[in-house]
């Protein structure tokens, strides 16, 4: 019995490896010295030191998503809260599993503006999927497994623990995992057997199918991307996925179409606006897949497979709604589309895949090469080439055009090899999501696209790479400009361009040799080559500064408001597509 | 989509009785812009320790579903009943409202509460506070008939409800 009794801030600890936790990303301060003093007694839990809150999150975030386990975060009161809340929430929109334990104030000073104090669950509530306030040491252990729980089941996400440090003190009796349910939350993972049915005599009537998948079938799993790839290949229906999706559908099969939206494929979107059947497995109809909403898919019958019903219905009425886990309907599904020896309408599809294939001879992606400058996409480009053929590449990316080039260019065959931040779009969460994805993976090729405005944004973690040792690379694709903000300007604010270029950058190769990583630069096509080839052999953290051409513009692109079917293949497309004034409010 | 009608809904949600579940809730429907014409909450259960919130909300049917899902969504939630949907239901919501005069429209207005049945529950020479229980309708009605005879105050519950027949929540 006495085994159980224990202080809080052991408790902490015991129920962190109960969790099967194996590392934690934090920053210490006053709030958290005791959980810190446990920290040093053990060495089962690997405490990985970043260089700011933020990018504590956004490594944990790294961590969990290339390996589907929970990532956890440890950071003080007041400051170290606060500065935590742009990862939670990011977390929060990309469906992220979170647990973050906040230092807290004594209890008996809560309420009294004590030192480093802040409403740390009143700040986080709306930005975490739920959160805790522990005032009583022996809710601890309950506390913190009901946190993992919740984090990982249903719509995973971040879960916050905020821990008085009196309670850190107190001693109390701890209780495992296995004694603690939840009292009421139980999402609902099987889908009903009857919509089963409906859906795949959907799925065999179509004539003109396609299949967008999302994220959710990232976070079922990778056994749900196999049976997506399974089902996928029994139709032979053409498949598309959004940016979070990107790696739940081998990119190689010639059915990908590749990713929609805003910035996706020209035959990808066109399919969408063209279809008679859409089936959605795990994606929310976000308005950078959507577009203009009246125009969205017209003409077509929808099915929508979410673990989350408020997903469903939010912002497209479907026909069809199947509430379960990816995983789990998909099963069902191949195993009711081969009970009843379903058969596509082949004569039909052969007239919709030839219809596709006129589509992709646009070759969206085309764009004019230099000698003397270096195209974004031609770096992109060769960087795929050239690591290809690794099987343990992890892409990261920072938020702007070289992000929407990488999810052009490089292509993934497996889930959780793609770590980016989609419906929240944060500057300055790849480095941080490098650093953790490369702890998850010592041994894998882990890669920081980056924007050079972007990666200032949380550029001190080189520093948290360089004491782990962690061999990541970031390759900023410098075109001095904050490229996307550039080109929304250029298309929608007569190219007056207001305060997006940045007009003293720090020399790249100096900071990282300063940092301690090493700094390598390209400047001509010729050089992209061999600095891939060096930043690869490099068995140390490496930065690339490669300088692209400043003014170059993502395509395809969906002006906001506009229809999937008004794409702009290339800068010469503008003219015939001003954007309506509707468009112009949009973010 | 634009020009659904608008609907109104009374919600029955049981919620555990812990803190922050209120501003949970409230924090929902602030942050997703959904209107809240009443809430009420109480605890119902003392020993299992759960409340029960009755939010009166509107918006097109979309939004309502959608709020239902939002509400079903939060951790602490154990059950959400649309009242208006699910069948027959008791609205209920109780007032106490002052009016202060003397003379004539001191003595109209006990008249005109003896025909709602409102009660008297506080009285002095020159006040009357009046309790009654009814839809929001006829507490509307009442207050309104009010105004003219010196209406000083008024407090109002917001609308409690329940399903009519055997079946709990
Ligand atoms: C600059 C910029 C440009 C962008 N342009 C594009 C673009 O062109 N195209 C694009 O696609 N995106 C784009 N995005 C990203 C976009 O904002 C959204 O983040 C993204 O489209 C959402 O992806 P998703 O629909 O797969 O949903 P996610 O955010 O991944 O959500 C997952 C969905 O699956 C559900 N789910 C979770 N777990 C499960 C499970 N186990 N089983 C079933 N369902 C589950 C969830 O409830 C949720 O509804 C852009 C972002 C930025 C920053
Ligand atoms: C924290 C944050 N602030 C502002 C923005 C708005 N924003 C989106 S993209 C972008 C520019 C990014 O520039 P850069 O990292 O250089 O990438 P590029 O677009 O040039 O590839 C900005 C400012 C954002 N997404 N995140």
């Amino acid at each position: 019995m006495s085994d159980d009794r224990m202080t809080g801030a052991q408790m902490l600890i015991r129920s962190l490896l109960d969790q099967g936790v194996d590392v934690v990303f934090g920053y210490p301060g006053g709030a958290v010295l005791p959980i810190y003093d446990e920290v040093f007694k053990q060495n089962r839990l690997r405490h990985i030191l970043v260089r700011h809150e933020q990018g504590a999150v956004h490594a944990a975030e790294g961590y969990a998503r290339s390996t589907g386990k929970v990532g956890v975060v440890l950071v003080t009161s007041g400051p170290g809260a606060t500065n935590a809340v742009t990862g939670l929430t990011d977390a929060l929109m990309d469906s992220i599993p979170i647990v973050c334990i906040t230092g807290q104030v004594p209890t008996h000073l809560i309420g009294n503006d004590a030192f480093q104090e802040a409403d740390t669950t009143g700040i986080t509530r709306p930005c975490t999927k739920h959160n805790y306030l522990v005032k009583h040491v022996d809710d601890l252990a309950r506390t913190m497994h009901e946190a993992f729980y919740v984090a990982r089941s249903g719509r995973p996400g971040p879960v916050v623990v905020d821990l008085p440090k009196d309670v850190q003190f107190d001693t109390g009796t701890y209780v495992r995992p296995d004694q603690v349910e939840h009292k009421s939350y139980r999402p609902q993972t099987r889908p009903e057997s009857d919509l089963i049915d409906r859906a795949v005599d959907m799925i065999a009537a179509a004539k003109r199918p396609v299949f967008y998948v999302g994220g959710g079938v990232i976070n079922a799993g990778p056994h749900a991307s196999e049976l997506l790839t399974r089902f996928v290949r029994m139709t032979g229906y053409p498949c598309t996925q959004t940016l979070m999706g990107l790696g739940a559908f081998p990119a190689s099969d010639p059915l990908s179409l590749g990713m929609l939206g805003m910035h996706g494929m020209y035959e990808a979107n066109m399919a969408m606006h063209s279809c008679d059947l859409l089936i959605n497995i795990g994606a929310r109809f976000d308005d950078r897949v959507t577009g203009r909403l009246d125009a969205f898919a017209p003409g077509s019958k929808k099915i929508h497979v979410d673990i989350d019903p408020s997903s469903i219905n939010k912002n497209v009425p479907v026909d069809l709604a199947v509430v379960g886990d990816a995983g789990a309907v998909l099963e069902a599904m191949i195993g009711r589309w081969k009970e009843k020896q379903a058969k596509p309408d082949s004569k039909a599809l052969q007239v919709w895949w030839d219809q596709i294939d006129e589509w992709r001879g646009r070759q969206c992606l085309r764009y004019t090469p230099s000698d003397t400058l270096i195209k974004p996409q031609y770096a992109l480009e060769r960087l795929y080439a050239l690591t290809r053929e690794r099987e343990d590449v992890f892409i990261s990316t920072e938020v702007g055009q070289h992000q929407m080039w990488a999810a052009q260019f490089l292509r993934f065959e497996k889930p959780n090899r793609w770590m980016t931040s989609g419906g929240l779009g944060t500057m300055g969460y790849g480095l941080p999501a490098a650093v953790g994805v490369q702890v998850a993976h010592p041994d894998a090729l882990v890669i920081d696209v980056a924007g050079e405005a972007s990666v200032l944004m949380n550029i001190q973690e080189l520093s948290t790479a360089v004491q782990y040792k962690l061999p990541i690379k970031v390759f900023i694709l410098n075109n001095e400009w904050m490229g996307m903000v550039r080109q929304w300007q250029e298309l929608l604010h007569g190219g007056r361009y207001s305060e997006s270029y940045t007009a003293a950058l720090p020399d790249f190769v100096r900071l990282a040799e300063a940092f301690g990583l090493v700094g390598l630069r390209a400047s001509k096509p010729g050089e992209v080559d061999d600095v891939i080839r060096e930043m690869m052999a490099v068995d140390r953290p490496v930065l690339v500064d490669v300088r692209v051409d400043p003014k170059e513009n993502c395509f395809p692109m969906i002006p906001s408001g506009a229809a999937h079917n008004e794409m702009l293949l290339g800068p010469d497309d503008r003219a015939e597509a001003p954007v309506s004034e509707e468009g112009m409010v949009l973010v | 989509m634009k020009d659904e009608p608008v609907e109104k809904h009374t919600i029955a949600v049981l919620v555990d009785n812990e803190p922050g579940v209120l501003a949970r809730v409230i924090g929902l429907f602030s942050g997703r812009g959904y209107n809240i014409e009443s809430l009420t909450v109480a605890e119902v259960e003392t020993g299992k320790r759960l409340s029960r919130i009755t939010i009166v909300t509107s918006g097109t049917r979309m939004i309502i579903e959608q709020i239902k899902a939002q509400l079903n969504r939060l951790v602490p939630i154990h059950r959400v009943s649309d009242l208006t949907d699910e069948g027959p239901s008791v609205e209920r919501e109780l007032a106490l409202i002052k009016v202060a005069g003397r003379g004539e429209p001191r003595v109209e207005s006990l008249r005109i509460a003896d025909i709602f049945r409102a009660r008297v529950v506080d009285s002095t020479n020159e006040s009357f506070v009046f309790e009654m229980t009814g839809s929001t309708g006829k507490l509307d009605a009442f207050i309104k008939l009010m105004e003219p005879l010196g209406l000083v105050d008024v407090a109002r519950t917001g609308v409690v409800a329940i399903s009519r027949g055997a079946k709990g929540l």
